[in-house]
Order: C-alpha cells, then structure tokens, then sequence
C-alpha cells in the first residue's frame, strides 16, 4: 500500500482536488440558484407543490444518464468537467430549492406576523428574520447535497471526469485493489470533513438553536 | 385618538367580521375590545395598523387616514404584543427588543442602549439581555414582548391577547406591571381579549362586540357592570356584576361607627382580635373598595368589617347592615 501510494501521490491529489472542485462547485452555484427558488414557493403557495413534485423528479434522474444526455443538450465535449457542474448544480438545487421553502414555511407564523406589525418591509423581513430562522432546516439540507455531491462526482469516472471516481475505474481496469480502498478512504473523509465543517458552520451562525426545545 | 368611522370589513367569501363600526379610543386610555370568538374583535385591532384593510369606512389616528399612509413606516409608530409574544428566536432578548428603533435607523449601539433601560422598565434585569427567546418562561418572554413594542417610545399600542398564555398567577403579576405602566407612560392602548375580567381590570374604556362584529355596547368598567345594554352585555359581564362593580367604588364614603370595647388594640391602637378570641380577618382603609369591605364584613367572624387609617390604627367600625344599606342608598343614587 505504501509503494502504491508513494508511487501515485501525485496522480491521488490530483484526483482528490478534482473531486473537491467537482463536487463542491455545484454546492455554492446550486445554493445561490436555490434560494430565490425555494423562496417563490413561498411567495407564492401555489407554487410549492408543483415545485416539490419539479425537484423530486429532476432528482431521480440517474447521475450517468444526465453526465452522458448534458454535453447532448448544452453543446460541451463529453470529457468536459463543466457536464459534471451542471449536472451536479441540478441536483443541489433540485435539494436545497425544496429544503429552502420548508425552511421558510417552518416559521413560525407568528414570528412573521409581528415582524409586519413592527414595520418590516417584505424584503428586510426575508434577509432579517425568516431565513435566518429558517437556516437550521436550510443547512440540514446543504449537508445532505454536499454529501451526496461527493459521493456523485465519483460516477463521473464513468464518462472520463470522476476525481477519485477515476481511482476506481483505474483499480477496476488493473484488477488491483489499492486504488479502490484509497478512493473510498479518502471519499469518505472528504463527505465526513465537509460534514463536520457545515456542522461547526451551523453552530456558529446559530448559537439560539442549542436552547430551542425539541427544534432542529 | 384613534376614530373608527363606519368601519366595515367582510372577508372572501361572505363572512361579515366588522360590521358597521364606529366608535373613539380615547388619547392616553386603554380602550380593550372584547367579546366571544367570531366578533371581530382581533380583525378591528389589525386594521388600525393596516395588517387588515377595511372593506369600507376609515379609521383615523389623531385624524389621520390610516389608508393614506406606508404601513411599514405607520407600524413602525404603533407598539404592537401578541399572545406568545411572537419573539425572534435567533435573537438576545437585548436585540429584540432593540427591532423598531433600528428600523428606524437607529445605531446598533444606540438602539441597544435603549433597550437595556426598557428590560428594567417591564422588570427584567439586565442578565436576561444576552439570553434567547427559548431560554426565558412565557411570564417572561410576554414582558420581553411588551419592552419590545415600547422600544420606540410610539404613541398608540395595539396589544393581541397579551396575556392569554400565561398561567393565571403570572398573569395577575403582568396585569399590575401593565398598570403601573401604564400610569406612567399614558399611551393610547388598543387591546383585545377574550376575558371579560381582564377587560374589566385593565380597561380605561371596554368595547363590547357580539358575533358578526356588531357593537353591543361601549363605556368605562363600572357603566358596563351597573348598566349594561341588553341581556347580551348583562350577560357577557357575568352574573355577579353587581359585586365586580363595587371594586370601582372606594370606601370614602361609607359611615363607620365608633370602636368598641369589643375590639382587642395594641398599644399603637392597631386592631390584634376580638373579645373573644376570634380574628378580625382583614382590615380597610378609606381608600380600599367596597369590594373589599363587602368581603370583610361577610367573612368576619363578628360581621363587622374594621377600618384603619394611614398607619394601622384602628379608627372605625362597619357592621354587615350597615353595609347593605350603604349599597342600597348607592344604588338609588345611580
């Protein structure tokens, strides 16, 4: 195992930092597109449910066959990274839109209607109050797609662009076992170290949560 | 002064809240709306800060079209407390209470200022200023509520059921702070409740709704109590109205007569017992109820309520039918 790793340290970084960008890229993009979204099913309730049903189908779409369809659609190389993006910012917003209008629809009703009486302004009253009291259930939600983001960028490997995905398909190739257990060691850690991080995240932006009874 | 003219609002799909109501809210009183479930009584409250618009009529704050105005900037000048106090959960008690005056474009540190000598106002110490919302009992996240709603020094409050949600001891302590409040702020008060009593105690002015949002009846304490409408109102305010109305009467003008060898004194003159042993269960001063009198004399042992003066010292004597004649005459009088 050592020679392996003494030997191929260089092409692991490489595919660990790959697997980092590929994954956590689509995170932020999908989160910023995630919110406006989730906020107009919201806004407007006629809307939410048409966007849970939108959110659980792109969702259940299998990963391959959107990394292989995408280049198809947008016009890119099928080696291209930038389908591994799209396809992954897909599925993060397909999670967090929906999780961002739960979290909203999560508070309480009248923690909104006294911040009207008190005279905030509809917008003010979003950015003040209702997403920051939405934030536990919101960040539940990133580090389910974080998570699932790392353990997706591995199939990836299938289409060429995989990060450790492709660790895999090298040990799969070679009949050689090494690549494969360095793969998942260094997976796994990777989705328990940016767990642990939206975690220590998630106490630090809301200290209030750890006297809540029975909340999140 | 708050002026509900020919106000009127009917919900989608036909159901009538608030019908035809016109009726002030005197500057510096507390004028509480009550009445059973279904009266209106919250829809009035939140259409003097346009949280509901009527569907006709007006209502003017010191003459002025509550319509005309931006209702963010109109609520930023009207305190408003709801039933569970409605607090922000991600925020100290300090940063709650410091809302309005930061709206308003207050600094941060000023704001907090302010709101660190508004927790003493409503009877918290400055330790609760850094804790949240969840760390503190209902008593007194309703008291945060109220500092909340004061922060900006407004001059109208609106108060939702404040004290509903509170159990009836810490309710009683929230109702004498509200009143020693109140004294001294003088703020013109709009409040709703479901409790008659509450409204009784608490209210400079009631309003009285029956189902449908129709004004029954409006008029201080005692008027509703010694003169109510209609059965309805007679009703409402429950059946020993006549002794709630005596809690609005002091004993100023109530004859005593002259002590007795029967009544034991210390040697400051301060009433210890009867003759024989029995207590005296309680004294008045002329500046107690008949409410209280009434109580004494039915619950003394003897059936004579005492009186005292300033310092304790005995200085009259109220035997049970005088009493009744002193209510009779009171009663001829009205």
């Amino acid at each position: 195992m050592s020679t392996y790793l003494s030997n191929n340290w260089e092409t692991i970084l490489t595919a660990l930092r790959q697997h980092v960008w590929l994954a956590l890229v689509p995170v932020v993009i999908g989160f910023v597109l995630a919110l406006p979204i989730g906020y107009l099913g919201v806004r407007f309730p006629w809307l939410y449910h048409p966007l849970v049903n939108t959110c659980g189908v792109l969702y259940s779409i299998p990963s391959l066959a959107l990394f292989v369809f995408l280049p198809v659609l947008l016009g890119t190389k099928i080696l291209s990274p930038l389908n591994i993006v799209v396809a992954l910012t897909i599925y993060t917003v397909a999670l967090l839109a929906r999780t961002v209008a739960d979290g909203l629809r999560s508070v309480d009703a009248l923690v909104v209607q006294s911040a009207t009486a008190m005279g905030y302004r509809r917008l003010r009253r979003l950015i003040d109050v209702e997403l920051p009291v939405a934030l536990p259930v919101i960040l539940a939600g990133l580090r389910v797609a974080t998570v699932s983001n790392i353990s997706l960028v591995s199939v990836g490997a299938l289409i060429g662009v995989g990060g450790l995905g492709q660790l895999f398909t090298r040990g799969f190739q070679l009949f050689y076992t090494q690549p494969i257990i360095v793969g998942i060691v260094l997976s796994v850690a990777l989705a328990g170290i940016c767990d642990l991080a939206i975690v220590g995240l998630q106490r630090l932006v809301t200290p209030w949560t750890r006297y809540q009874r029975g909340a999140a | 002064m708050i002026t509900f003219d020919d106000v009127v609002k009917v919900y989608p799909g036909g159901s009538t809240a608030v019908d035809h109501l016109s009726l002030e809210l005197p500057t510096g009183k507390t004028t509480v709306f009550v009445g059973p479930s279904g009266c209106g009584k919250t829809t009035s409250l939140r259409m003097i800060n346009r949280m509901i618009n009527p569907t006709s009529g007006r209502i003017l704050i010191d003459g002025q079209d509550v319509a005309g105005q931006d209702d963010a900037l109109l609520r930023r000048k009207i305190g408003y407390v709801i039933q569970h106090a409605g607090l922000f959960p991600h925020r100290t008690v300090l940063d709650n209470v410091a809302t309005v005056p930061m709206l308003l474009g207050k600094s941060r540190k000023e704001a907090r200022t302010a709101a660190l000598g508004l927790l003493e106002r409503v009877g918290l110490s400055a330790e609760f200023a850094s804790r949240y919302p969840a760390q503190l009992s209902g008593g007194q996240q309703q008291r945060v509520g109220v500092a909340r709603a004061l922060a900006a020094d407004p001059p109208v409050m609106l108060m939702d059921e404040p004290f509903s949600a509170v159990d009836p001891v810490v309710r009683e302590g929230l109702h004498r702070e509200f009143l020693r409040l109140q004294k001294d702020l003088g703020k013109t008060i709009a409040m709703v409740t479901h409790d008659i009593d509450e409204a009784i105690k608490l209210g400079d002015v009631v309003v009285i709704l029956r189902q449908g949002g129709k004004l029954a009846q409006i008029g201080t304490p005692q008027e509703l109590l010694d003169h109510p409408a209609d059965e309805f109102v007679a009703e409402f305010v429950g059946r020993d109205r006549g002794l709630r109305s005596l809690s609005f009467d002091t004993a100023a003008g109530l004859p005593v007569r002259p002590l007795t060898a029967d009544l034991l004194l210390d040697e400051a003159g301060r009433p210890v017992s009867w003759g024989d042993g029995e207590p005296t269960g309680g004294t008045f001063t002329v500046e107690d109820s008949l409410r209280l009198v009434t109580d004494l004399a039915i619950t003394s042992p003897v059936g004579i309520a005492v009186r005292v003066d300033a310092n304790g010292k005995a200085d009259g004597l109220v035997p049970h039918h005088d009493l009744v004649d002193h209510l009779a005459e009171r009663r001829a009088a009205k």
